[in-house]
């Protein structure tokens, strides 16, 4: 295309830097100049995402041309024989991820200018983000170990601060804290496999490191006597512990509900559609590992369908509209997951592209709704939104028919070839998994439809004041909204062959012939249109519509019916609300315990020994030493002389005796 | 070496110094009280034209005047750092040297004789030679402690030195005559040559080493030859203060290079384990007894002693790298000390000497930019990164270990962090207490402001880019041993 053309004349690698430097610049134009610019320190941030997705876009089209880039760009440093390489692995996983962060996170950047635009953080705000973008930038583009190991850590930290964006709120506080702590221990677990990786391969180089994963395969290491595992199995499932805390896995998906402490803004882009999906990009990058281990694909597809069902389950008694769709997350998380683990590596791709789409929709529609309610989430004071915000109103409703399943829309297509690439698998655990995922559909369509018809129809239940002021919101935020609701109604039926199917990841991904369950479906293959047809007739499909149909008669038809259900149910609920009491596990044992074992170390090792005994005690020797040799400098001329001539004497003495 | 030439260009810095002294000595009797500046000017020239020559210098090798003057890459760098020393700090004292009316050219001119002592010490070889320019050193000191004749605690310091120099000089003169007699030669490298024959366990070498090393130490400044030091350091104007505590460093370990590794390097078993004593005492001595002082250059006397123990850890350690790291930290030192007492000197004013640590409080509300230059000089002298006191520690400690003497090193690292203390506390009064009302600091000379600007951050920046400075008090070593 005739926009693109000037690059051609440019090194690719100039492309490639500028792809992560130009956001980055960005953030440091609003970090830094924030006190002057104010409330114009959007134009940088913006100009850089953009410009980054203008790249992005061009590099896909190289990519599709077969234009693919490995190497170094240039070396930052060496520890004896590990060099720190700054390079970057282009290929088709890439470019996808690339132009998925660019184009979320560009809608993200222009929709903040109306969500915060009186906020007193404002130019703080886009420099994180933009901070952020350049981080996820790095971490897709990384070609080794310790790069995506810099991006992850640094999306990481974008996260916390984000979080606690508000930090004169307690609960925000208390929330990034949350997040950056239960991230820690994936990372720790991710940190160990990159260990193990660099001692059994002796490189941390993606390449090298992968053609030399056949020599590992019957390696064993024994971690507990009498039980050797295999090497990769330990290598696979400590990178995936750390997938788990960063991609909300259960039991580290803790934080992820709390995270809606941030602005909306940030739910969307780095709660939603980005960072969460690193860990599934991470396990899709590292194919190549997972499919030598059986045991850890298992692991993996059932850890992701757990979460699939069970998370979505706790948004049917949320009643904070971010909430409900941050558990929304974590389910649709594990679908990706437990795709992963059937080794359909490009259907959670596909995954991963249309829920961020949706799912960003979803929650930048969500923050317009909140925008609108004054800063009211509870959903059970909102209702008959529909005609004062038609636009907020129709884009979400493509966001949660997205969601939900229904054709023609995205989520349709990629949710049901994952149910259909379990199916197919043959990993222990896989039927489990199966049930667990179609069950989901129906749970999915439930809360989300809940939610709809609670926001958008029924009576209005807030307060006067408030429905004096309800309007739609400005085009910064309305126009956002269009713009990502048209690849959720769209990006399904264009992109599932190539996508989905794999045909164009294929060269980034490595599949093991024996469950290969995406070559499967692709062997009987007969078009999109089929696999719509076919989707009709399916389980999900009818257990979605069942969802809907549940929710209308729930919250639409019948006000008394839910009530009633939750007497019925209400031992059931009342676990659910609980959320299976894993933060009250976590506060009890991690929480109190860690306090209680902080508080002995620091009054008997800290206090005591080390401070008491160590510290201030060498410092009180010390101390009196110094005042007690301060006395020998009297003055007199006749003691210096004297001390001299001793010292002079020591030394004959010393040679005389000792030597002589 | 006895028939070599007589290369007389080979001293032209020292001839030129000598010269120049004279000048500025009579032309300060011509001019009158006004016009003392001409007399400075002069001085400044001096040292500037001093530098020039002797970088012309840079890169010849001989020796000159019948074997008793040695021309080496050691002789160039030493010599050009204690010009540059020198000149650094005449530009400090102006203004503190015209309030107290010692703004006068005997001054100068005893500068200008100590430094030719210095340049003398740093070329000789020839224990004689040697013995003059250390002399000439000394007495021009002594002088100066003295020079405020109406000073009571300056006189009292100025006649101690005087008396407990004497005295060292006297040790390093028997030690220096019994080497004479053990060899028959005054000449180092035939000194070098006839002990080869010796051995090292030859009681009279013994007894000369030990003379000699109690000599140079008492020169260092390192204990249990220390005790002159604070009493000095604090009595004399803080001008000569800033001198005694920079270039004689360099000129010292000049004269232990030249006597005990040119002369007498087949005698490093001995005098090995009398540094070894040395350190332990100085170490010890210094950076505790430091910590129970009020006043500033008392504690940065202290200080001294302790530094002296870290740059006799790279003697001990004997090797080409650790006698290059030794003079890599005198250097370094020297350059430190400047900065931390030419500090001293730009606050002070008019009956105010700014000497004692409660003196900076609160520097950083009323002179932020000050406190500022404070803390890189306290962090270097502490020894933090990224600061060239850091490298100044970790090359010595690199030589010692390299040397195997890990236990000496472990010591040495522990001692360093005793001495963070009494740094940290200056910093603490001046960056965290309240400034005190009745404080009213000089602080009005621009000269002294950017040159204590310039060496200030010169610590900083060399600290971050170390290369060339090492490379350069490294090459100064080549080829010593």
């Amino acid at each position: 295309m005739w926009i693109f053309d000037w690059l051609h004349g440019l090194p690719p690698i100039w492309v490639y830097l500028l792809i992560p430097l130009a956001p980055l610049a960005g953030s440091l134009v609003a970090g830094l100049g924030g006190w002057f610019l104010r409330e114009r320190a959007h134009w940088a941030p913006i100009a850089g995402v953009a410009f980054a997705l203008y790249l992005a876009i061009f590099v896909l089209l190289q990519v599709l041309h077969g234009q693919t880039f490995y190497g170094n760009v240039y070396t930052w440093a060496v520890f004896g024989n590990l060099p720190v390489h700054i390079g970057f692995d282009i290929d088709s996983l890439t470019a996808v991820m690339l132009v998925v962060v660019t184009f979320v996170s560009l809608c993200v950047h222009v929709y903040t200018i109306g969500y915060m635009h009186d906020d007193p953080g404002y130019a703080r705000f886009f420099s994180y983000i933009a901070l952020f973008t350049f981080s996820m930038l790095m971490l897709v583009m990384a070609n080794n170990f310790l790069q995506l190991f810099f991006g992850w850590e640094a999306v990481g930290l974008v996260s916390y601060l984000l979080i606690g964006f508000w930090f004169t709120r307690e609960s925000a506080n208390q929330a990034s804290l949350k997040a950056f702590l239960v991230n820690r221990v994936g990372d720790f677990g991710f940190l160990i496999g990159i260990a193990a990786i660099y001692h059994y391969c002796g490189s941390l180089d993606y390449r090298t490191v992968f053609a030399m994963v056949p020599s590992l395969v019957g390696q064993t290491v024994t971690i507990i006597p009498g039980h050797p595992w295999s090497v990769l199995t330990w290598i696979a499932i400590l990178l995936f512990i750390g997938a788990m805390g960063k991609s909300a896995q259960v039991p580290l998906h803790v934080w992820l509900p709390e995270s809606m402490e941030g602005p909306t803004p940030i739910s969307a882009l780095i709660h939603a559609a980005t960072m969460v999906t690193a860990g599934i990009f991470m396990v899709s990058r590292m194919s190549p590992i997972y499919e030598q281990s059986a045991t850890a694909l298992s692991v993996i597809l059932i850890i992701g369908a757990i979460t699939a069902l069970f998370m979505g389950l706790i948004g049917l008694v949320q009643n904070d509209i971010k909430r409900i769709i941050a558990y929304s997350t974590l389910s649709q998380l594990g679908y990706m997951t437990a795709a992963l683990g059937a080794s359909a590596f490009s259907a959670a791709i596909f995954h991963l592209m249309t829920h961020a789409f949706f799912k960003a929709l979803l929650f930048l529609a969500a923050g317009s709704v909140i925008h609108a309610m004054q800063n009211e989430q509870d959903i059970r004071k909102m209702g008959g939104l529909r005609a004062h915000m038609p636009i907020t109103y129709l884009t979400f409703l493509v966001g949660g028919l997205a969601l939900s399943g229904i054709p023609p829309f995205a989520g349709f297509f990629s949710k049901d070839l994952i149910i259909e690439a379990v199916g197919e698998s043959s990993l222990t655990g896989a039927t489990f998994a199966y049930v667990l995922l179609v069950l989901g559909a129906l749970v999915t369509a439930l809360y989300t439809f809940r939610m709809f018809f609670l926001v958008f129809h029924g009576k209005k239940r807030m307060d006067e004041h408030t429905q004096e002021h309800l309007h739609e919101s400005p085009w910064v935020i309305t126009a956002p909204l269009i713009a990502l609701a048209i690849p959720s109604l769209l990006a399904g039926w264009f992109f599932i062959a190539p996508v989905g199917l794999g045909a164009f990841l294929d060269s980034s991904l490595q599949i093991r012939a024996q469950w290969n369950t995406i070559g499967e479906i692709a062997a009987h293959w007969q078009g999109t249109g089929a696999f719509l047809v076919h989707g009709l007739e399916s389980w999900p499909f009818w257990l979605a519509i069942l969802g809907i149909a549940l929710a209308a008669w729930f919250y639409l038809l019948h006000d008394g019916v839910p009530a009633a259900l939750n007497r019925l149910l209400a031992p059931f609920t009342w676990v659910l609300r609980k959320k299976y009491g894993f933060d009250a596990f976590n506060q009890l044992v991690f929480v109190q315990g860690a306090l209680l074992l902080g508080r002995r170390f620091w009054h008997w090792g800290d206090e005591a020994i080390i401070d008491g005994g160590m510290v201030n005690g060498s410092a009180r020797l010390v101390a009196r030493a110094a005042l007690s040799w301060r006395r020998l400098q009297t003055g007199y001329i006749y003691h210096y002389a004297f001390v001299m001539i001793i010292g002079l004497v020591l030394f004959m003495t010393y040679f005389m005796i000792w030597r002589g | 070496m006895q028939n070599a030439l007589f290369h007389w260009s080979f001293a032209i810095p020292e001839i030129w110094v000598l010269a120049m002294a004279c000048v500025v000595l009579l032309v300060d009797v011509f001019v009158g009280e006004r016009q003392r500046d001409v007399a400075y000017v002069l001085s400044i020239f001096t040292l500037l034209a001093a530098m020039a020559l002797t970088w012309s210098q840079m890169g010849q090798t001989g020796f000159a005047f019948f074997g008793q003057f040695h021309l080496d890459p050691f002789t160039s760098i030493a010599s050009f750092f204690v010009e540059l020393l020198s000149l650094l700090v005449l530009s400090y004292s102006r203004k503190y040297l015209l309030r107290r009316s010692l703004y006068r050219g005997e001054v100068f001119v005893l500068l200008l004789f100590a430094l030719l002592g210095a340049l003398i010490l740093i070329s000789g070889a020839n224990l004689l030679i040697l013995y003059l320019g250390l002399e000439l050193l000394a007495l021009s000191q002594y002088a100066l402690v003295a020079f405020q004749r109406g000073n009571l605690r300056a006189t009292e310091a100025g006649l101690k030195y005087f008396i407990l120099g004497a005295l060292a000089s006297a040790l390093l003169l028997y030690g220096m005559s019994l080497l004479y007699g053990l060899t028959g030669t005054l000449d180092l490298h035939q000194i070098a040559i006839a002990l080869v024959n010796v051995g090292s366990a030859n009681y009279l070498l013994m007894l000369a080493v030990v003379f000699l090393v109690a000599g140079i130490a008492f020169k260092f400044g390192a204990a249990p030859f220390h005790m002159w030091l604070p009493d000095a350091y604090q009595g004399a104007p803080t001008p000569v203060t800033l001198f005694m505590s920079s270039v004689p460093k360099i000129a010292i370990f000049a004269l232990f290079l030249r006597i005990l590794v040119d002369g007498g390097y087949g005698s490093i078993e001995i005098w090995r384990q009398l540094f070894v004593a040395l350190v332990v005492v100085s170490l010890v001595i210094g950076n505790v007894v430091a910590i129970a002082q009020t006043n500033l250059k008392r504690m940065l006397a202290y200080s001294t002693v302790g530094n002296m123990g870290f740059l006799a850890l790279g003697i001990v350690a004997g090797t080409q790298n650790g006698l290059a790291s030794a003079f890599f930290y005198a250097v370094v030192y020297a350059f430190m000390a400047t900065a931390a007492f030419g500090l001293i000197v730009y606050l002070s004013r008019e009956g105010f000497e700014a000497e004692e640590i409660s003196d900076l409080r609160g520097l950083v509300r009323t002179r932020p930019w000050a406190a500022f230059l404070l803390l890189i000089i306290m962090f270097s002298l502490a020894g933090v990164p990224p600061t060239i006191g850091f490298y100044a520690k970790l090359a010595v400690f690199q030589a010692l270990i390299e040397a195997h003497f890990i236990w000496l090193a472990v010591f040495g690292v522990l001692m360093a962090v005793v001495g963070a203390f009494y740094y940290l506390r200056v910093l603490k009064v001046a960056l965290f207490d309240a400034p005190a009302e009745d404080l009213a600091y000089g602080a009005d000379d621009p000269l002294a402001a950017s040159v204590l600007t310039v060496n200030s951050l010169a610590l900083l920046i060399l600290g971050i880019v170390p290369g060339a400075l090492v490379a350069f008090c490294y090459h100064a070593l080549q080829g010593v041993l």
